[in-house]
């Protein structure tokens, strides 16, 4: 597959959702709605669950499937409130020692009025910070875009994941060549100057694993999350949270 | 002169805007038009009022050298990884060349200078981010480079003090700049949990991924009079909604009343101002 069939892939309508993700993972999942701030932000679904026997806090952005509910959704592009929903719930995860998981599906954070007037970026920005610290395991999966700030929102974890067919990526391929080179038919070469496939990603040390997709892609990711939270529920904190600092601490640096 | 200034007014797209040549005209010429009210402004008078439009306040653009001139006390400014020049990590087309002219463009080597020194006798570490060099960008060794300066800060137990001017994440780097995000809230975090002072002043503009980190993570954030701060450009913005924006929006006296600044001060009295917030914040035996 070439990137850009990556992309095509990874923004596919059939594609599972982060709701799909959870119904299938999870067992006893009940919502958590609201950031106490604000409202509600339908394109995050936040909540608690069991993950085998773990409790888990797992937060997801959600895109919906059919085009009522996406729009409802807001195609997975969350407001400010959304990312507060989704900081409130980490935060109760650090106070009853709740691991967190992540599941990260954006084409981007919301471009609108009312995301820039509530501080999309202060939103963004403080989810950064805090979850490098939050004293509790943090593991994201890109299941399908990872567009940008919105998507790096969720994912300031121990461990990142991509499903084989997601992309990551600062920006799309569309506005990569329509900045670059006033033309937005160059989307394929941008695709593949920006790496942003699981392949590069795991090559430039930005995620961990790629996760197989396929008939068994549920059982498969259920059982790798289960095995890397308890691994690191076994760590002492203050170590935990040193390495997560420390596996970004490297990227870009001077080598 | 009105090329120049016509390309002040209406920069090509943010990311790849050529370097802001406004800084250099300052001082290169014997008088420049404000790009606001369009007078005639002597560089000397406007050299004095610290790069400000004497007749309509507006704030003319900075490089780094400027800033720190008007912000420290002189002399002492000590440079750290002024050496720290960008890699062409994903071997993008076209960003060799980018480098290159951005840094002959500008004289510098990345697109911040870090540091430490003195203001008004206070001790602070200072980074200054630069809209000459690829519109302020952030590159990986722009992360690097404040990451770093934080951890000397807390280490040494220095408040830090930014300027920050962006045009976002740069995209030539794709996903190693955006990780500079999360790299540089890291080294904030640690700095702020040692209950240091973090003081950052937004200018114009501020945008895109040095909005949603650093920018917006300071425990006092003052803005320059109608400087630019998004997350999203209104260009972008405008594109998604298919409206036109309201007159001010993002603007920092929108910040403001949307309680995302703490104040807005003029250039004028930035070192004052600056130099009480560090006065009431020193450590002392009671």
């Amino acid at each position: 597959m070439t990137a850009y069939e990556k992309v095509a892939a990874a923004r596919d309508k059939n594609r599972p959702t982060a709701v799909d993700f959870i119904n299938e993972m999870c067992e006893n999942f009940l919502e958590m709605h609201g950031d106490r701030r604000y409202a509600d932000d339908p394109a995050i679904v936040a909540g608690i669950a069991r993950l085998g026997n773990l409790p888990v806090t797992i937060i997801g952005i959600e895109k919906g499937h059919d085009i009522k509910e996406r729009n409802k959704r807001n195609f997975g592009s969350a407001h400010p409130e959304g990312y507060r929903k989704a900081l409130r719930q980490m935060k109760l995860a650090e106070k009853f020692n709740r691991p967190v998981v992540c599941l990260i599906d954006t084409s981007g954070a919301y471009c609108g009025i009312g995301a820039e007037e509530r501080g999309q970026g202060q939103a963004i920005a403080e989810n950064l910070m805090e979850m490098m610290t939050l004293k509790t395991p943090i593991v994201s999966v890109l299941i399908g875009e990872g567009g940008s700030g919105g998507a790096l929102a969720l994912g300031v974890a121990d461990q990142v994941l991509m499903l084989e067919n997601s992309v990551y990526s600062v920006i799309s391929p569309e506005g990569c060549a329509s900045i670059l080179w006033k033309d937005a038919s160059k989307v394929q070469r941008a695709a593949e100057c920006l790496k942003l496939t699981a392949e590069d990603l795991l090559g430039l040390n930005v995620i961990e694993e790629i996760v197989p997709e396929g008939d068994q892609l549920f059982v498969h990711l259920k059982e790798r999350l289960i095995a890397i939270l308890r691994e690191n529920s076994k760590k002492d904190v203050s170590d935990l949270t040193e390495k997560r600092y420390e596996r970004f601490r490297k990227i870009g640096g001077v080598v | 002169m009105s090329g120049r200034m016509r390309k002040f007014r209406r920069p090509r797209n943010v990311l790849e805007g050529q370097p802001a040549t406004q800084a250099e005209e300052i001082v290169e010429t014997l008088s420049v038009s404000c790009p606001k009210c369009k007078k005639s402004v002597d560089s000397d008078d406007l050299a004095e009022s610290f790069g400000v439009c004497p007749y309509c306040r507006h704030h003319f653009k900075l490089n780094p050298r400027q800033r720190v001139r008007q912000i420290l006390d002189e002399g002492s400014f000590l440079e750290i990884d002024k050496d720290l020049s960008p890699k062409n990590i994903l071997t993008f087309p076209g960003y060799d060349a980018k480098i290159e002219s951005a840094i002959s463009g500008s004289g510098e080597k990345e697109g911040v200078v870090c540091g430490t020194g003195k203001i008004s006798g206070f001790p602070v570490a200072i980074f200054v981010m630069n809209p000459q060099f690829m519109m302020g960008s952030m590159g990986s060794m722009v992360g690097e480079k404040i990451t770093r300066l934080f951890e000397l800060a807390t280490k040494e137990g220095l408040p830090v003090l930014g300027f920050t001017v962006s045009g976002g994440a740069r995209m030539q780097e794709g996903i190693v700049s955006l990780m500079q995000m999360a790299k540089t809230s890291g080294a904030v975090k640690r700095h702020s949990d040692e209950g240091l002072l973090y003081v950052c002043v937004l200018t114009d503009p501020t945008t895109g991924g040095v909005t949603a980190s650093f920018a917006m993570e300071a425990d006092i954030i003052l803005a320059e009079p109608y400087a630019l701060v998004a997350f999203a450009g209104p260009r972008v913005i405008e594109q998604t909604i298919r409206k036109k924006l309201p007159a001010g929006f993002q603007r920092a006296e929108f910040l403001l009343e949307k309680g995302f600044v703490d104040d807005i001060v003029d250039r004028r009295r930035q070192k004052k101002h600056i130099a009480s917030i560090l006065s009431l914040h020193k450590r002392e035996a009671v």
